[in-house]
């Protein structure tokens, strides 16, 4: 993989004042986004806003599309015509993604996409928080595929990890997620934007050899097939359809199950690499909180309390929330008394690890519906009756 | 940690109040602030707020509960979030614009006529500054130098040094209304004595 640093006219160096919105479209500029083609949606607008007013400086694109279909469409072609791509949405937008984020998946293309989750089903709470499209991400789109998702806690986070989204997809030609939510989507934080040659960007793996002979998805070493730039003279097809090395439609179960597979292990077999977890006091605990997003700031409070009445607990925050960190939890169940999952959810990642736990320990779920962030009392109260 | 909620009603700039105080404090006074708004369409017209939660360490709690500080420049915002404010907090507000109830709990009460004050720097829009001006004074929470320093960016270029102004005319009131409290309340403790 080759790594270059990024371009200084897309990055606002200095510290700033900015919710989690704006942060985010700070990252993407500072990744290199180049196109951004999108529907406004609460509470992920001030994104979008912020693309429009910025991108057009630093040479870039930003479409407000006919709706979210539509946009992502619009994105995949922009990354095969050569920029680096993003859009931002919410739940009900989210929703209508999710068949062009699964041809997105097919053909191998690397992309962002920030969701600033709000309460839902449907409609829902379109200005109040949520965590609720946890499963939809991983799960959303038809078919067997795998994603990366992210998930910050503070717009700092909001910048950086949408940096890292844009270097996850190229290494891995994915779409990437930054999971993030009302909450801090709309706080206003400090954030620090360092200078450019500190940021470290991953180049596109760009196809150099012979035209006509490049093959869209024939893979490296690396599992990664090699990517060219459309109009560059490269012979190049793709399809949504399941397909050779060639990107021709090949329908029969052999194939399906070479493309179905790689899809997959691309991902599986790397996730050691992509996992980032945030672990605290892990070596003794008798209990461990796992949480992410928003959820692991009001955590760190409970968890506070708890360790002041004597309790020991330890925390994981899912920095990556996708690919999930099995290993480590199958580890970790073997070891403690339960796991404490609480999430702006009815009960999402919590399956993640109990499934990871395997029966080795119980996990105790502390629900939030959506619509504000926990008290802390109650996951302080989930943790007190764990110990028992 | 303190809380606080800058209260009133949509266009007074209720939320760049906020924006302000949280950027300076977070980049000029060291400290760290996250700051809220209503959403929706009480921040268009009707009662509005922004809500800050001001920390020497990482806020992890990104809401107020029971805020220390409240400001209020119209009477509807005063009557929903008055009743939230502690009973030993400080609460601010423009004295034309609010007519107060009864004083509750040992609340210390500051009030100033920031949009007469504004109106007669030549444009009222520069209320909120006033507001801001007088907030720094007489509470310290943050210093009048990083308020400045926090400006360009978050009011228009030219109109800063009305800004700017304004600001000073309520920082200066509020130092003169502490000062005046300071006087009153020396003879009374001599007399104690």
């Amino acid at each position: 993989m080759k790594k270059v640093k990024a371009d200084p006219k897309g990055v606002l160096s200095g510290s700033h004042y900015l919710d989690g919105d704006y942060a985010i479209a700070e990252g993407g500029l500072a990744a290199g986004c180049r196109f951004f083609a999108g529907y406004p949606i609460t509470p992920s607008t001030e994104t979008a806003e912020r693309f429009s007013e910025r991108i057009p400086s630093v040479g870039g694109v930003f479409i407000q599309m006919e709706d979210e279909l539509a946009s992502i469409a619009a994105l995949i072609g922009a990354v095969w015509g050569g920029k680096k791509s993003m859009t931002v949405t919410s739940g009900p937008g989210f929703s209508l993604m999710m068949e062009n984020i699964g041809l997105a998946c097919m053909m191998e293309t690397p992309l962002v996409i920030a969701n600033v989750q709000r309460g839902g089903p449907s409609t829902g709470l379109p200005t109040l928080t949520g965590q609720q499209d946890m499963m939809q991400v991983r799960w959303g789109s038809h078919g067997d595929y795998k994603i990366i998702a992210l998930s910050p806690d503070s717009p700092q986070e909001c910048f950086d990890l949408t940096i890292e989204a844009f270097n996850l997809s190229e290494i891995y030609r994915v779409p990437t997620f930054v999971m993030t939510d009302e909450c801090v989507g709309h706080m206003h934080e400090k954030v620090v934007i360092p200078p450019a040659e500190e940021i470290e960007l991953v180049e596109r793996k760009w196809y150099t050899g012979p035209k006509d002979q490049y093959l869209p998805y024939k893979n490296d070493k690396d599992m990664i097939p090699f990517m060219i730039k459309i109009g560059d003279g490269y012979r190049f097809h793709t399809t949504g359809l399941t397909h050779d090395e060639r990107g021709y439609p090949v329908i029969n179960a052999e194939c399906q199950d070479v493309c179905v597979r790689h899809l997959n292990d691309k991902i599986t077999m790397n996730a050691d690499k992509i996992i980032r977890l945030e672990e605290d006091e892990i070596d003794n605990a008798e209990i461990i909180v796992i949480s992410y997003g928003i959820t692991s700031r009001v955590t760190t409070r409970a968890v506070r309390q708890a360790r002041k009445a004597g309790i020991k607990v330890g925390t994981i925050r899912l920095i990556t929330v996708w690919p999930f960190p099995e290993k480590r939890i199958n580890e970790l169940a073997k070891k403690v008394k339960a796991f404490v999952v609480p999430e702006i959810n009815y009960g999402q990642m919590v399956l993640e690890v109990e499934r990871c736990a395997a029966g080795q320990t119980p996990t105790v779920h502390v629900p939030h519906c959506g619509g504000w962030v926990h008290d802390p009392d109650d996951i302080l109260k989930a943790i007190k009756e764990a110990a028992k | 940690m303190t809380e606080i909620r800058f209260s009133g009603f949509g266009g007074q700039g209720i939320i760049r109040c906020g924006l302000i105080t949280g950027k300076a404090l977070s980049l000029y006074d060291n400290k760290h602030a996250t700051m809220t708004q209503s959403f929706g369409p009480e921040a268009r017209g009707s009662a509005c707020s922004s809500q800050l939660v001001v920390s020497d360490d990482r806020v992890l709690y990104p809401y107020i509960s029971i805020p220390e500080i409240l400001i209020s420049m119209s009477q509807e915002a005063y009557e929903i979030y008055e009743p939230e404010l502690s009973e030993d907090g400080i609460l601010i507000i423009d004295k034309d614009l609010v007519k107060m109830n009864p004083a509750r709990g040992k609340i210390k009460t500051y009030s100033v006529p920031s949009t007469r004050f504004a109106e007669e720097l030549g444009n009222r829009i520069t209320a909120n500054l006033v507001m801001l001006g007088f907030f720094s004074s007489v509470t310290s929470v943050v210093s009048a130098d990083a308020m400045k320093k926090a400006l360009p960016g978050l009011v228009p270029g030219r109109f800063l040094d009305l800004n700017i102004k304004a600001f000073d005319k309520g920082y200066d009131y509020g130092k003169e209304i502490l000062a005046k409290e300071k006087k009153s309340k020396t003879p009374t403790q001599k007399g104690k004595k």
